[in-house]
């Protein structure tokens, strides 16, 4: 069922992990994600990975729903998995067959290819998770507030990005309903050939597309009257100030990509 | 006579297996036979709406049959497919489901799903659009011209022109002024009287299924927490209350009037309160 | 920012608007002649059935739309004086229909704080305000929750939540229990009639709930773009036959007695309380 998306949830909670700045997480989530591609040994990721189940053991967010928010993503973890199954030439050959051929270095490289989307995944999940869209939008405002001199409208893009969270548990019920009614009226959304089956979405897709108008039409007149004008003369209820907890995260980060680093120089 | 619908311990769960396990019907069991209107009411969450999507198929149950005329609709997936247009479903605030560029496409839309013949589709449209007072020329405009309370119609009508033996409505008068309700009503009165069609209709306003229906099902906490005619049921007044619904006002009067010494029965029309009072006026002047 | 000094917090003066027509089509006149005063911490209704005007009237009182002859005043201030568009919208709050639609921020206490952040209040004083605002509807232990995952009358006190953060003098809520259930409804009425009384907030609620506008200080009506009664609620209510000529209906109680009187009762018609109601009943059969 759609309602089962738990894609971009937030889950409220207070855990060491909740209570990092914003701005802490994204810049520490970067680290690890170039430090994710830095890794080449076993060790490198041994690492990263108890870096990453500690942080998850230490945010309190269950695993169940981590594991469940990857299930829409399985389709592209498996299809690198076999991507470099076969295609990995080099190496001890375990066996062939039909013309495809299976090395001992291809079932590391596929191993360790899908270990990094899912550390990659598991790592973008913990960020939304653990950090509401407003303070993840409030925070990456913030992180980008050099570009506004450049003209980059940076206040807009965040306020947009936060309307967008706020309204997509709101769609995807929507959407939920109109399949309901249009099935009720004999839509058939699962037999047919491609085209039909595309044809089907039109009495989704439109009133989808009425209703999203209309609400951002009466939003936008709820967001005048609450007297808002763009960013200009705004202020924030909650500053965003880094905290000790914010430099042992930092600290740990940067000590994460170094051991990274300095393991990748000696070939490890 | 057979019963058109019957349920039997019907019970369903929503995401088994997931935190969000909830079950929204449990064990309920009711009848309703040809040509009856019948009301549901419940407060938000009691799972009126899970019970509607059992009635057409478009939810199966976990445990217990819907039977449609007798017959399971879960049995062959032929009846399933049956059952959506012999049970027609209008869901509540319909009118966010019209897509088409004109009235008549989006009113021909269920009927067309049928398979039925143009001419057959031709006379379905027109007809249901009667029943909901759509005049020829609406039936060419954009149905995003219309106002709201035209919208609804028109999204009824749509469910009404596969001809349901069985139609099933949420909430149809939600946030209609009383004029707009009461156009609504009549037209479901319509259909039922020229198709000798069941109703079902959820409502809040416990004046119109009181004027309205035939008898009352009364979801409480997943369950069926009462059956009955609409006199039978609003005697339970402060049961109804316990579950957070109301009593018709006029009915509220009368449970003042017995309180205060006035040996009435208990009405919930205005029609019917009239009626007992000028009685009992005739009576009491007369001695 | 202005004081409020004047009896009236909103005055409606000659006010004329025609909706701009799509290209060459020509436009639809909703007022020509209005004239309303709304006094200072009063309780108002605007009854009127769908298409009266009255949604078009509320976007006056904050400049959301600027007449097209005669004039608006909120706290004396014009509301088509561009320099002055925030002094107005913050002395009136408005609480809309959908709840889903005015809510903007993912978090309770994120979205209540929206207002008093765009009014460049500073932020240990929009804490206090939130904070204060979630006690007075009553939603303070949900200010971390989601939204999405309230129901539809904790929804809409969120809203309220939202426009009392700014701290004005006067609530416009326009039909704002279109969409609710009675409990949501009983929760919205409670929330803002103790606003009205402990806070002396001007209140003006647009509905076409009877019953809601039973319990207010003033009812107007709206008829075709002006107003058709004015007066207490048992001043407006007690005129029968004309708010049937309008289609609209008084409260049940209302009803029964002037059904009644039809057949040679004498009852008063400003009895909007069932247990009044009784009383008068009672009291006319055994006398």
């Amino acid at each position: 069922m759609l309602r089962d998306i738990t894609l971009g949830q937030y889950f409220p909670g207070n855990s060491p992990i909740h209570r990092l700045d914003p701005r802490t997480k994204l810049i520490v989530l970067v680290v690890y994600i170039v430090t994710l591609f830095l890794a080449q040994s076993w060790i490198s990721y041994g690492i990263l990975f108890l870096f990453l189940a500690f942080t998850i053991r230490i945010s309190t967010i269950p695993l169940k729903a981590i594991v469940k928010g990857m299930k829409p993503l399985v389709m592209i973890l498996l299809f690198t998995g076999i991507l470099n199954l076969f295609f990995t030439r080099e190496g001890e050959v375990l066996v062939s067959f039909w013309g495809l051929v299976i090395t001992v270095d291809g079932v590391q490289r596929a191993i360790l290819m899908m270990a990094r989307i899912l550390m990659l995944i598991t790592c973008t999940f913990l960020l939304t998770y653990t950090t509401s869209p407003i303070a993840l939008t409030d925070g990456l405002e913030s992180l980008m507030g050099p570009l506004k001199k450049i003209g980059v409208p940076v206040h807009e893009l965040s306020m947009m990005m936060c309307i967008a969270l706020r309204f997509i548990p709101t769609l995807i019920e929507e959407t939920d309903k109109i399949m309901c009614a249009q099935k009720a009226r004999g839509a058939d959304f699962e037999n047919g050939s491609l085209m039909e089956r595309a044809k089907a979405l039109i009495p989704i897709l439109v009133p989808l597309f009425v209703s999203a108008f209309r609400r951002a039409d009466e939003l936008a007149t709820a967001m005048e009257c609450r007297c808002y004008q763009g960013g200009q003369g705004r202020t924030k209820m909650k500053i965003l100030r880094y905290h000790r907890n914010d430099m042992t995260a930092f600290g740990i980060g940067a000590a994460l990509a170094a051991v990274v680093v300095v393991l990748g120089s000696f070939g490890l | 006579m057979k019963p058109i619908l019957e349920i039997d311990n019907l019970t369903y769960t929503y995401s088994i297996g997931t935190p969000f396990e909830h079950t929204a019907l449990d064990q309920v069991s009711f009848q309703v036979q040809r040509g009856e209107f019948i009301g549901i009411i419940g407060h938000t969450g009691s799972g009126k709406s899970t019970l509607m999507q059992q009635l057409n198929g478009l939810l199966k149950p976990t445990s217990g049959t819907v039977l449609l005329d007798g017959k399971d609709i879960w049995s062959d997936k032929k009846l399933t497919r049956e059952a959506r247009f012999r049970v027609g479903l209008v869901f509540q605030y319909p009118e966010y489901q019209l897509f088409e560029e004109t009235v008549y496409k989006d009113i021909a839309f269920g009927p067309r799903n049928m398979g039925l013949s143009n001419e057959e589709v031709d006379r379905r449209v027109r007809e249901a659009a009667g029943f909901v007072g759509l005049t020829e020329q609406q039936l060419e405009v954009s149905p995003f011209d219309l106002s709201g309370g035209q919208k609804r119609r028109v999204a009824i009508a749509g469910v009404i022109a596969m001809e349901p033996e069985v139609l099933i409505l949420d909430e149809p008068t939600a946030g209609l002024d009383p004029e707009g309700r009461a156009e609504i009503l009549g037209n479901i009165q319509a259909y039922r009287s020229a198709k000798n069609a069941t109703i079902m209709m959820v409502s809040h306003s416990m004046e119109d299924v009181a004027r309205l229906t035939d008898r009352l099902l009364v979801l409480n906490g997943s369950r069926l927490a009462m059956e009955g005619t609409p006199a039978e049921v609003f005697r339970h007044a402060e049961q109804l209350q316990q579950m957070g619904l109301n009593i018709p006002q006029v009915t509220q009067v009368f449970l003042h009037l017995r309180r205060l010494g006035l040996d009435v029965k208990p009405v919930y029309t205005i029609e019917q309160a009239a009626d007992a009072l000028k009685k009992m006026k005739g009576e009491v002047s007369t001695c | 920012m202005e004081g409020c000094n004047l009896a009236e917090i909103i005055s409606v003066e000659h006010l004329a608007y025609t909706y701009p027509g799509v290209e060459d089509a020509p436009g639809v006149p909703v007022f020509s002649d209005l004239n309303l005063k709304i006094e200072e911490g009063s309780f108002v209704a605007i009854l009127g059935t769908n298409g009266c005007g009255k949604s078009t009237l509320a976007k006056h009182f904050n400049s959301i739309l600027l007449p097209s002859g005669g004039k608006v005043y909120v706290c004396g201030i014009d509301t088509s004086n561009e320099g002055r568009i925030m002094s107005v919208r913050r002395n009136v709050g408005m609480v809309f229909q959908n709840p889903d639609n005015q809510i903007v921020a993912n978090v309770v206490e994120e979205d209540v704080a929206f207002g008093p952040e765009n009014l460049g209040i500073a932020s240990p004083e929009i804490r206090n305000r939130v904070d204060r605002a979630l006690k007075q509807v009553d939603m303070y232990e949900y200010r971390t929750h989601s939204p999405s995952l309230l129901s539809g009358g904790q929804k809409q006190r969120i809203a309220i939540a939202g426009v009392i953060a700014m701290e004005p003098k006067c609530i416009v809520l326009d039909e704002p229990t279109a969409m609710l259930d009675p409990r949501g409804r009983q929760e919205v009425m409670d929330t803002i009639t103790r606003l009205n009384q402990e806070k002396k907030i001007t209140v003006v609620l647009i509905t076409h709930h009877m019953d809601e506008a039973a319990r207010c200080q003033r009812v107007v009506v709206l008829n075709k773009g002006v107003v058709a009664a004015d007066g207490t609620p048992q001043e407006v209510f007690s005129q029968v036959p004309l708010l049937h000529a309008l289609g609209l209906a008084a409260p049940e109680t209302v009803e029964l007695c002037w059904a009644l009187n039809q057949q040679g009762f004498d009852l008063p018609l400003d009895r909007l309380d069932p247990a009044a109601c009784a009383q008068a009943i009672f009291h006319e059969v055994t006398v």
